[in-house]
């Protein structure tokens, strides 16, 4: 049995009632991983040894009766969630050996549900990228076609899913990281409320955007493990203070009369044809499911770009400071402490963490930070305002995840504004703080996966998954495998 | 020409939290470098910050102690510099909204009243310290990074050294009857920059100014400051410029150095914290605070002066610390007189406190104590020669007053029989005194009142003695 091609709920399903044993899946999927692995790329570490006591642990969990959802699922961690005593690069040469001490609270959590930890996945380094090509290590090829990028920064998350090398993932989102690669990738993937789920053990790169979601074979599944990973955390105070939700209570329900707003600024040149036709189709399909599509608009949609790379930059150059040399990961000689400092960051950090370090630093100069940096909070409170104002007339905005299909690889990488502007259709939704899911909803004629983006009130990700569930169940983009 | 100098202080109090800002680490001083820490003070990626309340609650209250206004909506920001003893690469402090501002704290100075006004009261957090070993590395003792640091920044009120000197004591002074910080500035747990400039007297416009920092005693808050004004006012007079630079004072020289100049000042990069919500004071919570207010030394100063007849000088002494008014108000309320008891406090208790390099909280001696002693006093049991050293003996061993005199056998003799027996021995062997008295010398009774006390160890009756005497010489 191939077990590894398997959604997370149905594994757990078959867990629950002892049809398998978490040994078994995990042998399929290490299997898959070492078959796979070497065209894919989507790990920077992957130690079967401990997933095989964790494995061991769960089933000691089963047998005494201790069974959770997530207990024997073998799940896949972006690099850049920290994993007591387990590698956690960031994709960065700068922490190359940097072992936390710390479990971050949603791996805790899913410690507690006796998980098994494939390994940790590749990403643009300190999720800065839309390609994970920015990776200090190696690049990860999509699995659809080996010759593109799977998109970033949680491309390595993506491109495991999508192939089969584990169950289930976790990713980060700041301006689409999440949704952009499980787009180019054909999976789910949900970027929830900033503030739903602990950033403690998130290695920050812009602190007021990063939240952390699943990437899934199904949206259910992505149901399931926001059931684990989601609630407040006393260790992170912008950790929404709310009870927790059951995420499925609303899947296989009706969806008549749900008001889905198209924004107008969303459709616009630039966009491939094959994409705007299947996110067409989309709601076309969703119109047919009982929801009433009303054109909306989100006025300060051609700020967002602009908006986002001031103040994501601009967090991220002080959150980055902290990478010196003088407490741990690399530290290169130097004559005195200034020249310790310089050439530790100059080997380091690679280009475009050097270029963000660099952009958000000017804009918090003296001088420029009314400017830049205080300008930009405005727009982006302007941005959360067009959100408010079409949530008072709809209850979901649906656009494409991104404009393109899966880019080549290299052809993006020496242009960073066009690389930006991949993140065009999901980086309002974190200047917003809004929850939104991206899910399959077609391939292009070359036959690359394309995405259907849902964008939700804040807190309403029962509900988006409720919407996606419904449309997931009546399209059959979500059972495509890629040929690998 | 005259010149006036115009001097603002920029304070750092650490407050006396058990545990750091940001995290659960302990703040105790003095531990093994590197052992009071945690991924969160150091820093280590992917941590957050998570504000101690308590540190937000001692702001509040020094903020409410010195007249400032408390602001419903406040938070923290970012100041941005490299330095190894700073494991974050910023500094979480509070930049355009702290907590309090536009305060004001009173001293009196040659007996006139002074506001210096308080522009605002902001939390931070501490950075660690470095230590450099003489074997070439530089080591990083992380201990103190993360001690909830609260700064107190005041308008340039401030006219000399002596302003200053005062301001400091009563800051301090006002920071220990909180019990926010122990106020010690040797170890740092108080620090004070100085901002300093100086302009021809009458003059509006203000000067060029320096900053003096590194000032780590009481007694160099003035010398630093009289230096600087010195210097500045010496190059004003040869016609030279006052360059705005930061300036160290070093103590062994007695001078302030160039540290580094305005363009070469760090640009911090202030922004808002996005790890930490804003902080919200709501009206219940200063309330709550304002009913846990201690009453104030300014306040208490005036209740001791009105309620206990004291005069005003020893009412400030009293009040100084708390813990000694304390001391004092226990002991009128067992019954000693208020300024009998101060009298006592003034010149043998905190002398010998003063000797011992102690304070009233490790004292020995209790305010009952001393009571039973100024009873001993009233009912002419012992005289006030002999209670000094009843005094001693009880601030030495803290046996009662009663147990020395008897143990000693101090008891005054007020037994006319035995001190008139005394003052014949005394006549018998000084029969030439007693001869000149005769001729009028009278100032000599002196001479025969000591050598009276002198046999009897003090322990006679002075009044008596004085009696006798000269009714005795007289016949």
């Amino acid at each position: 049995m191939e077990l590894h091609k398997l959604t997370l709920t149905e594994v757990a399903k078959m867990i629950h009632n002892g049809e398998i044993r978490p040994h078994e899946v995990l042998i399929d999927v290490f299997k898959r991983i070492q078959e796979i692995e070497p065209k894919v790329k989507a790990y920077l570490t992957i130690i079967p040894d401990k997933a095989y006591d964790m494995a061991r642990d769960a089933e000691n969990a089963i047998f005494s009766g201790r069974k959770n959802i997530l207990t024997g699922i073998p799940i896949a961690v972006k690099d850049n969630i920290c994993t007591k005593g387990f590698l956690t690069t960031c994709a960065s040469k700068i922490l190359y050996n940097f072992y936390p001490p710390y479990e971050s609270t949603v791996t805790s959590k899913l410690l507690r549900q006796k998980y098994i930890l494939t390994g940790k996945t590749n990403m643009d380094e300190f999720a800065m990228g839309s390609s994970t090509e920015n990776s200090g290590y190696h690049i990860t090829r999509n699995p659809w076609d080996l010759e593109r990028v799977p998109g970033g920064s949680s491309g390595g998350s993506a491109a495991a899913v999508a192939a089969d090398e584990c169950i289930a993932a976790l990713g980060s989102d700041t301006g689409g990281s999440i949704r952009q690669p499980s787009s180019f990738c054909g999976v789910v993937g949900l970027k929830p409320t900033y503030g739903r789920v602990s950033r403690f053990g998130l290695v920050a790169f812009a602190s007021s955007l990063d939240q952390i979601g699943p990437i899934t074979k199904s949206v259910s599944d992505a149901a399931l493990i926001m059931n684990v990973i989601a609630g407040f955390d006393p260790l992170d105070s912008t950790s929404a203070p709310l009870e927790s939700t059951d995420f499925t209570e609303f899947l296989g329900q009706d969806i008549k009369g749900f008001k889905i707003g198209i924004p107008k600024e969303y459709f616009i040149s630039g966009m491939e044809e094959e994409v705007e036709e299947a996110v067409k189709q989309a709601i076309n399909h969703l119109e047919s499911l009982g929801c009433i599509p009303i054109e909306i608009s989100l006025p300060h949609t051609e700020y967002a770009v602009a908006t986002y790379y001031i103040v994501a930059t601009s967090e991220a150059s002080s959150n980055l400071a902290r990478y010196d040399g003088v407490k741990y990961g690399l530290r290169a000689r130097g004559e005195d402490l200034l020249d310790m400092y310089m050439k530790t960051r100059s080997e380091g950090f690679g280009q475009e963490v050097k270029r963000r370090i660099m952009l958000g630093t000017y804009c918090l100069t003296a001088g420029y930070y009314d400017a830049y940096y205080k300008k930009a909070l405005q727009v982006r409170t302007l941005i959360k305002k067009d959100f408010e104002e079409a949530f008072k007339k709809v209850d979901f905005i649906v656009t494409p995840t991104a404009p393109t299909a899966a880019f080549k690889i290299g052809e993006k990488i020496d242009d960073p504004l066009q690389m930006y502007l991949s993140d065009i259709f999901t980086i309002s939704v974190n200047l917003a703080g809004v929850p939104a899911i991206s899910i399959p909803c077609g391939f292009t004629q070359k036959g690359l996966p394309i995405g259907l983006q849902i964008i939700g009130k804040n807190f309403d990700e029962a509900r988006i998954l409720q919407l996606a569930y419904a449309y997931e169940q009546a399209t059959p983009w979500h059972k495509m495998k890629p040929n690998l | 020409m005259q010149y006036e100098a115009i001097i603002g202080l920029e304070v750092h109090a650490q407050l006396l939290t058990d545990s750091k800002i940001f995290c659960s680490c302990s703040t105790q001083f003095g531990a093994e470098p590197n052992t009071q820490v945690c991924p969160i003070c150091l820093g280590m990626p992917g941590v957050l910050p998570v504000l101690n309340k308590k540190a937000v609650e001692y702001t509040i209250k020094t903020g409410l102690a010195l007249n400032c206004t408390i602001s419903p909506y406040s938070r923290f920001a970012r100041k941005n510099y490299f330095y190894p003893d700073l494991p974050k690469g910023y500094q979480i402090s509070q930049y355009e909204l702290p907590l309090c501002e536009n305060g004001y704290l009173e001293i009196t100075v040659d007996g006139e009243k002074k506001r210096i006004r308080i522009k605002r009261i902001h939390l931070e957090e501490d950075a660690g310290k470095n230590i450099h070993d003489p074997s070439g590395y530089s080591l990083v003792d992380f201990n103190r990074t993360g001690v909830p640091l609260m700064e107190i920044v005041s308008e340039p009120d401030i006219r000399s050294p002596k302003e200053a000197a005062l301001y400091m004591k009563k800051l301090r002074t006002i920071l220990r009857y909180l019990g926010v910080c122990d106020g010690n500035l040797e170890q740092g747990s108080l620090r004070c920059d100085a901002n300093v400039s100086v302009r021809p007297l009458g003059s509006q416009e203000f000067g060029v100014k320096t900053e003096i920092k590194n000032i780590n005693s009481f007694r160099f808050v003035e010398k630093a400051l009289e230096y600087e004004i010195k210097r500045q006012i010496k190059l004003l007079s040869n016609g030279e410029k006052i360059i705005q630079e930061t300036r160290l004072w070093d103590s062994s020289t007695g001078t302030t150095q160039s540290m580094r100049s305005k363009e070469e000042a760090h640009d911090y990069r202030y922004f808002p914290e996005p790890d930490l919500v804003p902080v919200l004071i709501s009206e219940d919570w200063k309330e709550k605070i304002i009913k846990e207010m201690p009453e104030l030394p300014d306040a208490k100063i005036m209740r001791f002066t009105r309620d206990y007849g004291l005069p005003l000088y020893d009412a400030e002494i009293l009040t100084e610390e708390k813990s000694l008014a304390e001391w004092f108000e226990e002991a009128v309320k067992l019954g000693g007189k208020p300024k009998e008891i101060s009298n006592w406090i003034m010149v043998e208790l905190l002398r010998l406190l003063n000797e011992d390099g102690k304070d009233i909280t490790s004292c020995n001696l209790k305010p009952s104590q001393l009571v039973e002693l100024t009873h001993l006093v009233e009912k002419n049991i012992i005289n006030r020669n002999i209670a000094k050293e009843v005094f001693e003996e009880m601030y030495k061993t803290g046996k009662s007053a009663e147990t020395i005199v008897k143990q000693k056998g101090l008891t005054q003799i007020s037994d006319d029989s035995i001190i008139i027996e005394v003052i014949k021995e005394v006549m018998d062997k000084n029969p030439k005194e007693v001869e000149r008295f005769k001729k009028g010398e009278e100032k000599l009774i002196g001479f025969f009142v000591g050598q009276v006390m002198k046999l009897t160890k003090g322990k006679a009756n002075p009044k008596i003695v004085n009696e006798l005497v000269m009714k005795i010489l007289k016949e």
